[in-house]
């Protein structure tokens, strides 16, 4: 996907994400990058939420991943990539997960479909044993 | 790091920061359930208005929080929830239901001011 002809991208930050300290970490610093790359105002806000719904799914489901962030031109466009990557079980059925209210454990089970509803561009691989890994960006309007 | 909660008479008041680690708001949960006991508190005002993300695990230990109270006879009321933070928790499809908000804590304080007062007039 990154590695299109047309795309460039500057030099990614990678970042583990392992605990509950990271989750906040995490949100800073696609934040800041964010603002980097131009976001404003309310985009700044659905980054860090979508940011902190998809890391905090590697902190409590898998063992523990890390979250590459990069600032991407493609043609006329730029905006923020972000890649985040866990060795953990994986998820079986990635339809079933991306559904509004389905939860294994104890939470509200919006943390995938709303992540997707909060970016532009939203990608999940997944399968049971193999890790998850999610790619989703925001575009500048 | 802990969030100070202040007492205002009846009230109790917790000031929400910008960087709160899930276990800083499971314990902010914990510590208001157990100082509404202490305190014989009636209201608990959750200050959210330097918060730029409350996603999914933070709405509910809200929600918790909001039960809890009620639950140890108190009455929560949000405030300050920023213009782009409540676009992002409807995006997301995030409920506070049944929880009052305020614009501010000012606001907030009279609204807890309305209820409390309420309650209390039903009690006799």
């Amino acid at each position: 996907m990154l590695e299109r002809a047309a795309s460039v991208t500057d030099d990614a930050i990678t970042i583990p994400i392992e605990g509950d300290a990271d989750i906040v970490a995490a949100r800073l610093k696609s934040r800041q990058l964010a603002k980097q790359v131009g976001f404003t105002g309310t985009d700044l806000v659905l980054i860090a939420t979508a940011i902190s719904e998809i890391t905090r799914n590697i902190v409590c489901y898998a063992t523990g991943g890390q979250m590459t962030l990069t600032a991407v031109t493609e043609g006329r466009r730029r905006g923020i990539t972000f890649v985040m990557r866990d060795q953990g079980p994986g998820i079986s059925d990635v339809q079933q997960a991306m559904r509004d209210g389905f939860s294994t454990g104890k939470s509200l089970g919006l943390g995938l479909p709303g992540a997707r509803r909060l970016m532009d561009d939203f990608q999940i691989v997944s399968s049971a044993g193999q890790g998850t890994t999610v790619t989703m960006s925001k575009w500048l309007r | 790091m802990p969030v100070p909660i202040l007492k205002q008479g009846d009230i109790l008041i917790a000031s929400v920061q910008e960087a709160m680690s899930d276990s800083d708001l499971a314990l902010l949960r914990d510590d208001l359930t157990s100082r509404i006991g202490e305190f014989h508190s009636l209201g608990v005002m959750i200050d959210v208005s330097t918060v730029d993300v409350l996603d999914s695990f933070a709405t509910r230990t809200l929600l918790d929080i909001a039960e809890n109270s009620r639950l140890r006879g108190a009455k929560m009321v949000i405030v300050g929830i920023q213009p782009p933070v409540a676009i992002a928790m409807v995006k997301l499809g995030l409920i506070l239901d049944g929880i009052p908000t305020a614009h501010d804590l000012e606001d907030g304080i009279e609204l807890m001011r309305r209820n409390v007062g309420k309650s209390r007039q039903r009690d006799r």
